[in-house]
Order: C-alpha cells, then structure tokens, then sequence
C-alpha cells in the first residue's frame, strides 16, 4: 500500500500508526481537514485520534456523479460520522464492516486504504478487539 | 414602513417534466396565470424578483411578459432562490419602494441526484472524488443518528412518504400523481440507508409567481388576499450539522431551521399551536419528520405518534405537505420554496378542491431547507 499517493496531502499523519490531522482554530474549536487558503494561517494543525465511537453511518448504494472519480465498476460503500473525544466529528469511509454490522456508539479506529489504483484515501474500520 | 403586505396573486406551472418547454418560459407562464389571478397586467408590476439555481437568469423573462422598464433583480441563493425573492419582494413594499412587487422562481435540472462541485462550496477536491460530496448521504446520516436517539421507526419514513403521494394524487400541480403503497415505498431499492427510492424527492423541473401588493392596493383592487405576517430568512450558526460537512463540532450547536422558525413566529406574534396547515421541506422523509421538531410543532420523538394517528394527514390537527411536497412535486430548486407558499395561499382562500384542509385554515406555515445550510420561513395569515 505504500505505493499509493495520498488522494490528497496533510491528511493524516506519516508513521506507522497514522492519524488524521486537524486544525485547531483560535477559539479552541476542531475542524477537519485543515482549511486551505487564507484561513490555514487562523489555525493550528494538530494530529488527532485515531480512535472514536461511531456518531452515525449510511450506504452509497448508486455511483455519485462527477466529481466522483472511484474505481470503475463501481462498488457500493459505507459512509459515516466518526466522533473523536473532545476533538470533533470527522465524516469517513467505512471499511471492515457490512451495515448489519453497524450500530451508533461503536469503537472505531482509523486506517487508510486504497482508493483507486494509484491513491489511497482515510477511512474509519470497527475497533479490532486485541 | 408599511409592515402589512399581502399576496393578491398566485401561479404556477405544473411540476414534473416537460420536454420542449425550458425552465424560464415554465417560470413565464407562472408569472402569466399569476397575473390573471390578480385581475393585473404586467405593466401593473413595479418591481420584480427572481431566479433559478440550473435554469439561466430570471430578468430575461421581460422579452415575453414586456419591456415596462421594471426593475428586475435576480437572485441566485441556491435552495434559498425563492424564499430570498420573496422576502426582498416583500421588504420593498413594506419599505415603501412600490406597490405592487412580483417573486418568482422556476428551474429544470437533469436527473438523478444533483451533483455539486466542491469549490463552489469552498470544498477541497477529494472530498468530492472520494463520492462524500452527496446532498443524499446527508438527509440519510442526519435521520439514521436521529431514528436511533429518538425512537423513530422505519414504518413511520414509509408512511411520510405514503401521505405525500397520496397528496399528489389529489393536486393538479403535483409530479407523482399515483398512490404508493407502504410496502412498495418500504421494500423498494435502498439509496442511502435507511432511505429507499421512494422516500426520496428527484430533482425536476416547474415554476412559481406569487404577486405582492400593499394594503392600499389590495383595497384599490378588491383583492382575494392573503396576509404575509412574516418572513424570515437564515444561514447556519455556529456548530450546526449541514449538508457538505466534512467534520462536525463535538460541542453540538443551533439549527437554521430553529433559528427561522423562531424569529418567524416571533415577527408575526403567534406559535407552532396557531398555525392550521404547514409545508415543511421533505427532502426526503426523514427531513419532514425531523423538520416537524425543529419548527416547533412537536418534541423529538412524537413523530411516531403523529404518523401512526394520521395528525399531518389533510384532516388532521395539522396538515403537513397538502400538496404532497418535494416528494410527490419533485424538486426544481428555484421554484421549490415558493411552491410551499402557493400550496399555503391555495389552502388559506379556500381554493384546494379535493386536497382542501377543512374548516377555513387561518394560518399557513412554509419552511424551505437547503444546501450549505440555510432556511427560509413564511407564515401566511388570512
């Protein structure tokens, strides 16, 4: 997987365990991603948890419109709302699960995965018990 | 200021497709029927509102209607098209800049799901490519969180999502004019978990002119008029939870639903308990059941009762979407929010024939929601 580019950079962070990266805004408040522009100087990156409880989840079960750019044939996916404690409330693919699988208030931790062929993407899969 | 502005006309042109017409000449023939309906020709109009979000610019329409040299304005606020022409249509009378001012919304979009571009909503690129761009997946998180924290049950979406069509059956402006039963709506495809086919609305195409008039002219032309006891208009608040959001606040936060909701009912002095018939924005059906809450007409929750009762049914305590809503109409995004304030002027004259909410209704409520986050509120009084 390493071979993969990051289907954009700033993300996550580079190490063995990677985590998403924020941006802490000068009134204490959590954003994901880090904005760009002229508010990415109003903001401090900061890595966050790689672990959260599920907030909520849905299906893609049809093939987005442009600029939906993912591999073809398409695959139906799983979306959903991880929140991180006391940070902020990231929207991520779901991977690792079916939607019978999913319940509000489940553990989850962040991983990346392939995307297409050549990039990989974030995503949150259900917390594996060790 | 002349705080008192009345409609003293309404028009529409019949949601749903129609090939071979484009948006703006469906937004014409709204204007036309709307004109009629006052007993005014369009020289008679003083100023003019109007837009479409997919359908091109609304000032051209004076190539057709006449070139009178009325001031026309057109507004491009994405969801919020209709409901901004009307309250700027209403703002100039009330300030006394005219006496007689026109809103009108139309549109035509392709089928299927709209698709947004990220950097018109100040987006990074991925997060559209990576397929989380989708004002569905939105609607579907935001009830799949809420069915789960307040005990709403997927019977009740069906049944939303039942009463829209067979709404529409019974009105002549409506896209989906056949009754769907609750276990086709049910057992139909998924699109976003836990919303199927037929729970949700399609983009489509029509157009809506609701004319405006001061009180001294609705007494000049002995108007069939409806009072517009408030509007009001509003963006997000801080930690909210809208449409394209790539992360949400922990600390939770307001709702533009709440915020115009309250500030509507506060302009026109009345609550959730006076008003006897509302179109509220159904998206989908989970947003009819979770915008009955945030207007203030139930507590979280007490949905499941009301569908189960038949409370929002046209004989109910309070109608919700008499016409059958974005679901049985479709969803031309200029026209959608004015749809919701003629199917309003419709019910308070007494003119709704088969779909007539009985006993004379007094108060209308309209509440139009939108992508990135905005609502609109109109509470109509007779």
């Amino acid at each position: 997987m390493s071979a993969l580019a990051p289907i954009a950079p700033g993300l996550w962070t580079d190490e063995a365990e990677p985590r998403p990266i924020g941006a802490r805004r000068a009134d204490g408040e959590i954003v994901f991603p880090v904005p760009g522009g002229d508010a990415a100087a109003l903001v401090e990156p900061v890595a966050l948890s790689r672990k959260g409880t599920l907030w909520s989840w849905t299906t893609q079960g049809f093939e987005p419109k442009e600029p939906y750019s993912g591999p073809q044939p398409f695959q139906p996916f799983l979306i959903g709302y991880v929140e991180l404690p006391a940070e902020v409330i990231v929207e991520t693919r779901i991977v690792d699960a079916t939607a019978a699988d999913l319940v509000i208030g489940m553990p989850m931790e962040f991983t990346i995965v392939p995307f297409d062929d050549s990039r990989a993407t974030y995503a949150f899969r259900p917390e594996r018990q060790p | 200021m002349n705080d008192d502005v009345y409609i003293i006309g309404a028009g529409i042109h019949p949601f749903g497709r129609t090939d071979g017409r484009s948006g703006r000449d469906q937004g014409v023939f709204a204007v036309r029927q709307a004109l009629a309906d006052a007993g005014i020709e369009w020289p008679d109009v003083e100023f003019a509102y109007g837009g479409s979000a997919a359908a091109g610019s609304a000032d051209i329409m004076v190539n057709e209607l006449g070139l009178t040299s009325v001031p026309f304005i057109n507004v491009a606020n994405g969801c919020a098209t209709g409901g901004s022409a009307l309250t700027a249509a209403r703002n100039a009378i009330a300030a006394g800049a005219c006496d007689i001012a026109l809103a009108v919304g139309f549109d035509k979009h392709p089928r299927g799901a709209f698709n947004a571009k990220p950097s018109d909503y100040g987006l990074p690129e991925w997060y559209g490519e990576t397929g989380m761009m989708l004002t569905t997946q939105f609607f579907a998180l935001k009830i799949q969180r809420y069915m789960a924290l307040h005990g709403i049950s997927r019977r009740t979406l069906g049944l939303v999502a039942e009463k829209a069509f067979r709404n529409g059956t019974l009105c002549d402006h409506a896209w989906r004019r056949s009754p769907v039963d609750l276990d086709a709506i049910l057992n139909a495809p998924m699109i976003n978990d836990p919303l199927t086919k037929y729970m949700f609305c399609s983009p489509a195409e029509g157009a809506v002119a609701l004319l405006l008039a001061s009180s001294k002219k609705v007494r000049e032309l002995g108007a069939d008029a409806v009072r517009i006891a408030s509007v009001a208009f509003r963006t997000r608040p801080e930690g909210s939870f809208e449409v394209f959001a790539p992360s949400i606040s922990v600390n939770g936060g307001g709702k533009p639903t709440e915020i115009a909701s309250k500030a509507a009912f506060e302009m026109a002095g009345i609550g959730p308990e006076d008003v006897s018939v509302a179109q509220l924005q159904d998206t989908e059906s989970g947003a009819e059941i979770m915008h009955m809450a945030e207007n203030g007409f139930c507590a979280d929750g007490e949905q499941e009762q009301w569908l189960a009762e038949g409370w929002s049914e046209i004989g109910g305590k309070l109608p919700i979407n008499t016409d059958g809503g974005c679901l049985a109409c479709g969803e031309p995004i200029g026209a959608s929010g004015l749809r919701q304030v003629y199917e309003n002027t419709v019910q308070l004259r007494g003119r709704g024939g088969e779909r007539q909410v009985p006993n004379g209704p007094k108060v209308g409520y309209s509440h139009v929601y939108g992508a990135p986050g905005l609502s609109a509120v109109a509470i109509l009084e007779r």
